[in-house]
């Protein structure tokens, strides 16, 4: 019989409903995260967070393998489409064959799984790069529009990297933020967030970057298909060197939301190509 | 001047320089440091620009001012250019806000010879000292050594950066003779192979002792500038394996020449800089690191440079049909290794995978290994891919078409050419 479970959107909501299909013996053909329900032809099922049950679900995935457990972790951070149905099939998977599994690399049950998490890891290395941050009065704020929700990933770079500094890292898609203070960190939702007008200072230091990245070419190598292959192009919008005019002058308005999401467009039709 | 001029100045004069990669040191947050080097920022971009070149370091010299005359080069004392120096405060403020910002990993200091080498190494170290032990700069360093600096110098610039290197500018001593003629082999080789030992030393040291202090972490590396005289690719490439050889470099950079100056010496100002010789250059170089191949397998006296049309791996493979097909499933790491198509990464999940069952050619599909190249190299339990030809002629043209969309942009043109004569 088709069914369909519903949960609140969390991992551990969705631990839960892993559990609780063991318990009433069904295999669920889709998950629905409560925030996007929409109407079904299939009944379904409300499971409702369980703590302990998440935490049995997670520890018995490392007993079998600790990469598994990763594997699961990173998957729910992913942005595929139905990432709840690929992990749950993974995990199907994992339980009746065991850790041999994990070597089926070209498996279905594994495969949709591991690109996924390839995906987001490839978007997490780039983006430790690609981050850019702005000084207001010494404390530095940064945005990002990732596909993924990269955050807990990026968060032991930078933990470490600005170990201390107090910065904030907002994550435009996800509405989450990175904040972070000497060592102490969280991951905060945060409905919106508009970067402050740049200071002087802050307004100068850009203009220095921008002038050493258009220097730093050499002419008679000119490749922007290279370039856009190593850097596509929706990464572009979020950092310092590709901005408007305005962007280096002090005082001046940040980025308003409708041009930013106009530049998101631009970048879904890149990507498309 | 103020610091943006001197910025552009001082960037552009150095931007010809190829290094610009930030791996191999590793080091955590320090209190009330700013920054780290940790593993996980190993190959970090932190833009590319126009070129598509990766941009890590924020890379310029300390003075474009120079009393030597290299004929290549944009700083040489005879070409009438704009000099700026930057003072240690600025580079160092520099360095800092950009690296906050994460623009950068860290900094890239070259220089001009500003009266003589130990000047200017004196003036870098200044510099060096200024970020590391006020600024409190905890990032990455790349310091350039200049080749006739003492060998004290040399040992205080290593104890402050990360890696340092010294740049053999030109394959062959001709080349120093009559390009750089301030400059000779000995002159370079001396505090390259001074960097060695003492990088061996500190190793030393550092088993007895665990906190003293260290001495370029990341190593020592070169570069070379890659069609400014005629060596052959076989040449270059001997000289990159006997430095990976005698003086362990971590790395060997190349640099196509751009022609930045007109002398009947060297080649005239619109001859385009040899991206696709670079490129195959560097394709090598990653054979002889991390695949097991020797300078003498890849190119010989009867083959002295790399085919234009086909990558070093693929040219060594058509050349040594007897060690192909490779079966998947029984190979090993070295022979897998070998195959066109298949990279590190590929050769680990086939070694992962095939311990749970016996591969397909579908499975290496899926598993990301290049077939467009490897299908005509390998076997899977024994069988070549269903309905592939396996003649000279028709491998050579397939490989070709693979590799096309990946090559340097400027020289396509110059390709199709050979294609149709071909
Ligand atoms: S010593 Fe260096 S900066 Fe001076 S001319 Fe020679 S290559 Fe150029």
């Amino acid at each position: 019989m088709e069914i369909i479970y519903r949960y609140d959107g969390t991992f551990e909501g969705f631990l839960s409903c892993v559990f609780d299909s063991y318990v009433n013996k069904e295999y669920p053909t889709a998950f629905q995260d409560e925030a996007h329900i929409a109407g079904s032809l299939f009944p379904a099922r409300w499971v409702g967070t369980d703590l302990r049950h998440a935490q049995r679900v997670l520890v018995s995935l490392g007993k079998i393998d600790p990469y598994a457990r990763e594997l699961v972790v990173k998957g729910f951070l992913t942005c595929a489409p139905e990432r709840e149905r690929i992990i749950y099939r993974f995990i199907r998977s994992l339980y009746a064959v065991g850790k041999p599994l994990l070597r089926q690399l070209s498996d279905e049950a594994v495969l949709p799984l591991l690109k996924a998490v390839r995906h987001l890891d490839g978007e997490v290395h780039l983006l430790k790069g690609f981050v850019r941050f702005s000084d207001f009065e010494g404390t530095l704020a940064g945005e990002i529009r990732p596909k993924n929700r990269v955050l807990p990933l990026l968060r032991p770079h930078f933990c470490d990297r600005m170990y201390n500094e107090t910065f904030l890292l907002y994550d435009r898609t996800h509405r989450e933020a990175l904040v972070h203070q000497t060592g102490k960190w969280a991951i905060i939702p945060l409905e919106s967030f508009k970067m402050a007008a740049p200071s002087a200072e802050e307004a100068q230091y850009r203009r220095l970057w921008k002038r050493f990245y258009d220097t730093i070419e050499i002419k008679e190598r000119r490749n922007p298909g290279l370039r856009m292959s190593n850097m596509p192009k929706r990464y572009w919008e979020t950092m310092t060197e590709f901005q408007d005019e305005d962007y280096f002058l002090a005082g001046a308005d940040p980025l308003p939301e409708h041009q930013m999401q106009r530049r998101t467009l631009e970048g879904k039709r890149h990507d498309a190509r | 001047m103020d610091v943006m001029e001197k910025l552009t100045i001082l960037t552009d004069a150095a931007k010809y320089d190829a290094a610009c990669t930030s791996s191999g040191a590793q080091r955590g947050h320090k209190a009330g440091h700013i920054g780290n080097t940790s593993s996980s920022i190993a190959g970090c971009c932190h833009t590319f620009s126009g070129d598509g070149r990766c941009v890590t370091l924020l890379k310029v010299l300390m003075t474009n001012c120079c009393v030597y005359d290299c004929k290549y080069c944009v700083n040489r004392c005879s070409n009438d250019t704009r000099r700026a120096v930057f003072t240690p405060e600025e580079l160092a403020d520099l360095t800092i806000q950009f690296y906050r910002r994460n623009y950068i990993e860290g900094l890239f200091l070259s220089s001009g010879v500003l009266v003589s080498p130990d000047y200017t190494t004196e003036r870098m170290i200044r510099c060096l000292d200024l970020l590391r032990n006020h600024y409190r700069f905890n990032g990455y360093i790349h310091a350039k050594a200049i080749p006739g600096t003492s060998q004290e110098l040399v040992t205080r610039l290593g104890l402050l950066a990360d890696r340092l290197s010294v740049n053999i500018e030109l394959p062959s001593e001709q080349g120093l003779t009559t390009l750089a003629p301030n400059k000779t082999r000995k002159a370079i080789f001396r505090p390259m192979g001074l960097i060695t030992n003492t990088l061996k030393e500190n190793k030393e040291e550092l088993v007895k002792y665990r906190h003293a202090p260290r001495f370029a972490p990341a190593g020592q590396s070169t570069q070379m500038i890659i069609g400014a005289t005629p060596d052959s690719d076989r040449h270059i490439l001997s000289l990159t394996q006997s430095l990976y050889d005698k003086y362990s470099l971590k790395r060997v950079f190349y640099s196509a020449y751009v022609p930045v100056v007109e002398n009947t010496l060297l080649p005239a100002l619109d001859t385009k800089p040899p991206l696709l010789r670079e490129h195959r250059l560097y394709q090598a170089d990653w054979l002889l690191r991390f695949y097991g191949f020797r300078a003498e397998e890849l190119l010989d006296e009867d083959d002295p440079n790399f085919n234009p049309l086909v990558d070093p791996k693929c040219s060594w493979a058509l050349k040594h049909p007897e060690f192909f097909p490779v079966e998947v499933n029984t190979a090993s790491r070295e022979e897998l290794l070998r195959v066109p198509g298949v990279g590190t990464v590929s050769v680990k999940r086939i070694l992962y995978a095939r311990r749970a069952r016996k591969l397909e050619h579908e499975d290496l599909r899926k598993m990301g290994i290049v077939m467009k190249r490897a299908q005509y190299f390998i076997t899977c339990k024994g069988k070549i891919l269903d309905g592939l030809k396996l003649q000279q002629d028709s491998i050579l043209r397939g490989l070709i078409a693979a590799e096309r969309a990946a090559l340097p942009g400027a020289e396509l043109e110059q390709l199709s050419l050979f294609e149709q004569a071909g």
